[in-house]
């Protein structure tokens, strides 16, 4: 029980201008769940990447030991040769196949490149024993819960004489009755001896299974804690995780706050698919004028979707809820109706569904709101270079032209391409969706400023935002989500980090 | 028009760098629609030398006008569709289609010809919306919901038919084809009326430029040289009024070709001046960025859908009336010729880029090249072969291009 399993010993992993990970080390005993906890960002999935082969040898620098000897992966194939598997966040299985079909693909029962088939199902039948499934191997892994696919997951991890399994966020789509069964398949394992690592935001579940945990920050490791020995509570992960100076990175901002300008009411919204699954659960919150209201929360906790069905109900099904501008309801079933009734909404992935990326400045920063340059239904566009070289100017975005393509900008200037083109809209409400994700320090002092001269100029802003620091800095009041609820409301002054992680992890209480 | 309220500082860019830049972007971005004009003119001199000059006589000439106008306007229907990421096979047998009905209604009926023109357009409107509900608002691809209406439509038309071809059409419907404008001034040995045409579309193309470049100008925007502009005034004048006189020596003007420049216009118009045409580009760049900026993404697909079927109806009324018969088999691959005509013009085949003037310019150089084929006695094997081999390159071109750029 004493031996390590698993050494990492000073890792370093770079990405062009970002140092992901700074020499971080990680030891894992034979037969214990090690949690990894951390902040959104702090390098956890991309450590376990350099695990699992993901990132290949020399990619990185340091050493990753296993059972005591140097490992060089090459990709996954070898790091799972050795036992070490990986379980995603996001499920890699293929609907349209069967279970036995997924937990052998790749590995399948085969001689010569022909299947046994029987030797597949019967041992696809052994394994989903073990797991705890009672399906068929034969049950198509589109007609099965999420739930259960983590089991088929899990399942065909074991099929892999698993010696290590990694597990990223297995819990986070789940119920909590499939969570508790995943915790005690957990348990179970670990009697029968097999080490797990568990990534997850949920600290009650850490401290449930968890015998030791590994807390990183800013990709360096910060403490590895004996939950018995050191008496670990939740604050005190919570501590380690955050634990860090805010230096003044944000600008400062003349408050002018006036009356509520937007305010929603009961807001319901359920999955598009799963249409049990109810992702936003009776959500109240408003925003003055002038006012930066910030929404905190982990990934999964249900901002983006909350903001996107908002926005001319982009995201959901069964939306229910009332909006209210001024006092007044307003009608945001549609985009262009959202946008008509002075909402914008700045998305969190500007590539996919933020920019055209083959068109041109000018026509992105026009388009939410072409009528603007446009006589009747004829677009001037004498007029559209003149608005677009004025945003241009004024949101310093780096270009020899308007006519530069969206693609060939950097990070951050599309970003105020996108910040521009709403702004174009002319909107009483902002809602800015992870406005400086992946994004240089330089860029987002300015696009705070940008921010901050937009609620000066008495709009109501709603960030989104997954670093708490930027919430902190930014934010007169904060609200806090968790699985698809508000969990707290905090002002500035009494806002921390350790509150709002608090917020963020509560969960629903289990009955 | 209202100037906008936001608190930004009104500084035009006044430094030289970013007046020059802007032309030789554009010039760069437009770079694949000029490439297919040189490769047009090219193959019409290739074609010229090898046929010992018969390609560009006046007779042959209008022959290739009259031969390509049905692809032509099909092509500028497919653009707009491909624009938005679609696709759509079944515009051959909605032209078989609605020619039949045409036949029917004017040969067998005796119906008037402007309203068999009304009906067969108002049909093409109603098969465009049947599949552009099922493609916008179901959500099934484009080329499964059109292949399903070509093999529905052409069928339609045998039934219609029963397997028959109804002919002859009255005098005035075949004008439509194979009419030319009257000769208002009865010159002998040209057509006047033409020439008069010309000169009256030079003045006016003249006109157009100069006022863009003095609206530029008062935007506080760089224009090009005056040399440079007065080149490109002199070469529009030019190449009008040479064409118009080639014309004029034979009939003058087809009627078709009336038809045809005013759809070119009409629809060159609409993709680059108006808000639809930007929500058209938009929703093939990225259907969910446009979604999200408020373009009615469905609405839209649906009324391109819409659009191509009247169009498709059109094409289909010209070939009967060239045909001077309503036949089971018309339209029989047109769509094919006519999307090979949208990529041959610099179309992507993902969505979100391609113009209605890239659109003839690849119809033509199909057209010239056909036509220069059949001058040289080229059988129609070896024709389809080379047209495949083009079509592949025009794409494999633009890729390269591209891969270049990036």
């Amino acid at each position: 029980m004493s031996q390590f399993i698993l050494e990492m010993r000073g890792i370093t992993k770079e990405f062009p201008g970002v140092k992901a990970l700074e020499n971080v080390n990680l030891k894992v005993r034979e037969g214990e769940i090690h949690a990894l906890c951390g902040e959104n960002g702090a390098g956890k999935s991309t450590l376990m990447k350099v695990l699992s082969g993901v990132y290949p040898y020399g990619t990185y620098s340091g050493d990753i030991l296993f059972k005591g000897e140097v490992c060089k992966f090459k990709d996954i194939k070898q790091s799972e040769e050795l036992g070490i598997v990986i379980i995603h966040q996001e499920l890699a299985l293929i609907p349209y196949l069967s279970i036995a079909e997924n937990i052998f693909l790749g590995n399948e029962q085969a001689k010569r490149g022909i299947i046994n088939w029987n030797e597949t199902i019967v041992k696809t039948k052994e394994l989903l024993k073990k797991v705890g499934l009672d399906e068929s191997p034969h049950t198509l892994v589109g007609n099965l819960g999420v739930g259960k696919q983590q089991l088929v997951e899990i399942a065909k991890a074991l099929s892999k004489e698993v010696k290590l399994l990694i597990l990223d966020e297995p819990t986070a789509a789940l119920n909590e009755d499939d969570s508790e069964n995943l915790l005690r398949l957990l348990l179970e394992f670990k009697k029968q001896g097999m080490t797990a690592i568990i990534i997850s935001h949920k600290l009650n579940e850490i401290s449930k299974v968890a015998d030791s945990i590994t807390i990183l920050r800013d990709g360096k490791t910060i403490e590895t804690l004996d939950m018995k020995k050191d008496n670990v509570t939740e604050d005190r992960i919570i501590k380690g995780m955050v634990g860090r100076d805010l230096t003044n990175r944000y600008p400062k901002r003349e408050l002018n706050i006036g009356e509520v300008i937007f305010e929603v009411r009961n807001w319901n919204v359920y999955h598009p698919l799963h249409n049990e699954r109810k992702v936003i659960d009776d959500v109240n919150f408003y925003i003055r004028k002038g006012e930066i209201v910030g929404i905190a929360g982990l990934m999964g906790a249900g901002r983006t979707e909350l903001a996107m069905s908002i926005f001319g109900k982009s995201y959901g099904k069964k939306i229910s809820g009332q909006v209210f501008k001024n006092g007044y309801e307003i009608d945001v079933s549609d985009v262009s109706k959202a946008i008509e009734n002075g909402i914008a909404y700045v998305t969190e992935d500007r590539k996919g569904n933020g920019l055209i990326l083959m068109d041109d400045i000018r026509k992105n920063i026009t388009l939410s709101r072409l009528k603007k340059v446009a006589k009747k239904f004829v677009v001037n566009e004498n007029q559209e270079i003149i608005e677009s070289e004025k945003f241009r100017d004024k949101l310093k975005i780096k270009t020899p032209s308007v006519f530069q393509k969206a693609e060939k900008l950097s990070g951050g200037n599309q970003q105020k391409v996108v910040l521009s083109k709403w702004i174009f809209a002319e909107p009483d409400i902002l809602i800015l969706d992870e406005p400086t994700r992946g994004i240089d320090v330089g860029a987002k002092y300015e696009i705070y400023t940008i921010i901050n001269q937009l609620a000066q100029d008495g709009k109501g802003i709603l960030i989104i935002s997954s670093e708490l620091p930027e919430i902190l800095g930014m934010c007169d009041r904060i609200y806090v989500m968790s699985e698809g609820r508000i969990t707290g409301e905090l002002n500035k002054d009494e806002a921390t980090q350790e509150n709002m992680m608090k917020l963020m992890t509560k969960t629903k209480v289990r009955g | 028009m209202q100037m906008p309220t936001q608190k930004i500082t009104t500084r035009h860019s006044t430094s030289n760098e970013t007046k020059v830049q802007p032309f030789a972007q554009m010039l760069k971005n437009n770079i694949r629609s000029y490439s297919m004009v040189i490769a047009l003119v090219l193959i019409m001199l290739l074609f010229q030398i090898l046929t010992e000059g018969i390609l560009l006589r006046p007779l042959n000439v209008t022959n290739l006008i009259l031969q390509n106008s049905y692809i032509l306007v099909l092509a500028i229907g497919m653009m707009l569709v491909i624009i938005t990421g679609h696709i759509d096979l079944s515009v051959g047998s909605v032209a078989a289609f609605v020619g039949a009905l045409a036949g029917i209604l004017m040969v067998q009926h005796q119906v008037s010809m402007v309203v068999t023109v009304i009906v067969s357009l108002l049909l093409g409107a109603l098969i465009g919306a049947w599949q552009g509900f099922w493609i916008a608002y179901v959500k099934i691809p484009a080329f499964i919901v059109t292949l399903a209406g070509m093999l529905l439509f052409r069928g339609l038309t045998m039934v219609i038919l029963e397997g028959q071809s109804i002919a002859p059409f009255p005098k005035s419907f075949q004008n439509i084809s194979s009419g030319f404008i009257p000769d208002l001034f009865h010159g002998t040995d040209f057509h006047m009326f033409t020439l008069v045409i010309g000169l009256l579309l030079s003045v006016l193309l003249v006109w157009l430029e100069i006022r863009k470049r003095n609206n530029q100008k008062k935007y506080g925007f760089d224009v090009s040289p005056t040399v440079v502009f007065a080149a490109k005034l002199v070469g529009i004048v030019a190449v009008i009024n040479i064409f118009s006189y080639v014309l004029a020596t034979y009939e003058g003007i087809p009627n078709i070709l009336i038809i045809l420049a005013t759809l070119i216009v009409v629809y060159s118009f609409v993709a680059n001046k108006t808000i639809v045409g930007r929500h058209i580009y938009a929703i093939g760049g990225n259907e969910k960025a446009a979604q999200l900026s408020g373009v009615k993404t469905k609405r839209v697909t649906f009324w391109v859908f819409v659009n191509m079927g009247v169009l498709a109806a059109l094409s289909g009324l010209i070939f009967a009336a060239r045909l001077n018969a309503a036949t089971p088999k018309a339209g029989n691959l047109f769509e094919l010729d006519a999307i090979a005509a949208c990529f041959i013009g610099g179309a992507s085949a993902y969505g979100g880029i391609g113009t209605v003037s890239g659109a003839i310019i690849g119809g033509l150089v199909m057209g010239v090249m056909n036509n220069g084929m059949s001058l040289l006695g080229l059988g129609i094997d070896w024709q389809q072969a080379i047209k495949g081999l083009v079509l592949l390159a025009a794409v494999a071109f633009d890729i390269y291009n591209k891969n270049k750029a990036s």
